[in-house]
């Protein structure tokens, strides 16, 4: 059983990888702010709701999770989201292929997959991809696959189509592709990774 | 509808079937074009990857720790 000084600290200690995580999402400091300190509220006045089968890291980031979706909603109403500044790319996904349909050149193999998931440093690159996302593009890409909520939902949240969805997401697979490529596989495969 | 597909749909149905059901018929689709693509089996493994490490930064969070000068070092 911690005391309540080792979790006040343990939760500040916590704080700037909660704070980055919200940011991603979120692109608007305050709210991230306000949604970590909710978030830290939360534990402080239940410390007992840690039950520690987790750790606390993923306990908190589950709440933060809550509290992000509810900052979404509220920036929603201020400032509505628009995905068109990202829809004239679409060489994005043209650039892959020529004419006829076919793949150009051949991707790189990624390697060891069970053994990068275990590195921080990937994380570190990923992090950076996903902070080189058009904002809107990330912050659609992260409602999937971190607070991981299904796509009707998004599309409700954001007002798009699923048609229009699945193709922010294919882009922003492909951007994240692309990154980790030249920022993590490409230095992996010639050597060069510290 | 052919059963035969090109990379350019096999790589949309690749991420699409990361967020909705396929069809059956698009299912088999994608398995006849992954037979005989190299490219797009490689694609394949990518996104089931990038799904993998999404997951795992979804429920462990970010770190913590006092490395933030690298990160946003990098960004720039």
């Amino acid at each position: 059983m911690t005391s309540i000084t080792d979790l006040h600290q343990q939760l500040e200690n916590l704080r700037p990888g909660l704070y980055r995580f919200a940011q991603l999402q979120l692109r608007n400091e305050c709210a991230a702010e306000d949604a970590v300190q909710e978030t830290l509220l939360a534990v402080l006045e239940k410390p007992d709701s840690f039950a520690g089968n987790s750790s606390l890291r993923t306990y908190v980031t589950g709440i933060l999770k809550f509290k992000i979706i509810d900052h979404l909603r509220s920036l929603k109403k201020e400032k509505p989201l628009e995905i068109k500044d990202d829809e004239s790319e679409d060489d994005l996904i043209d650039s892959l292929f020529n004419a006829n349909g076919h793949v150009i050149g051949t991707p790189t193999v990624w390697g060891a997959p069970e053994a990068t998931l275990q590195e921080k440093d990937f994380f570190r690159v990923l992090e950076v991809c996903l902070e080189n996302l058009p904002a809107k593009t990330a912050r659609v890409f992260m409602m999937r696959e971190w607070l991981e909520l299904e796509t009707e939902e998004i599309c409700k949240e954001l007002d798009l189509s699923t048609s229009n969805l699945w193709v922010v997401l294919y882009r922003a697979r492909l951007r994240l592709r692309e990154c980790l490529d030249l920022n993590w596989f490409g230095k992996v495969s010639s050597g060069e990774k510290i | 509808m052919s059963v035969f597909i090109v990379c350019k749909q096999a790589h949309q149905l690749i991420s699409e079937g990361l967020d909705r059901p396929l069809s059956l018929p698009e299912r088999t689709q994608l398995k006849m074009h992954l037979a005989i693509c190299r490219a797009c089996t490689g694609f394949d493994g990518q996104m089931s990857f990038l799904r993998k490490a999404m997951k795992k930064t979804a429920s462990e969070g970010l770190p913590s720790e006092a490395d933030n000068t690298g990160i946003e070092g990098r960004a720039k």
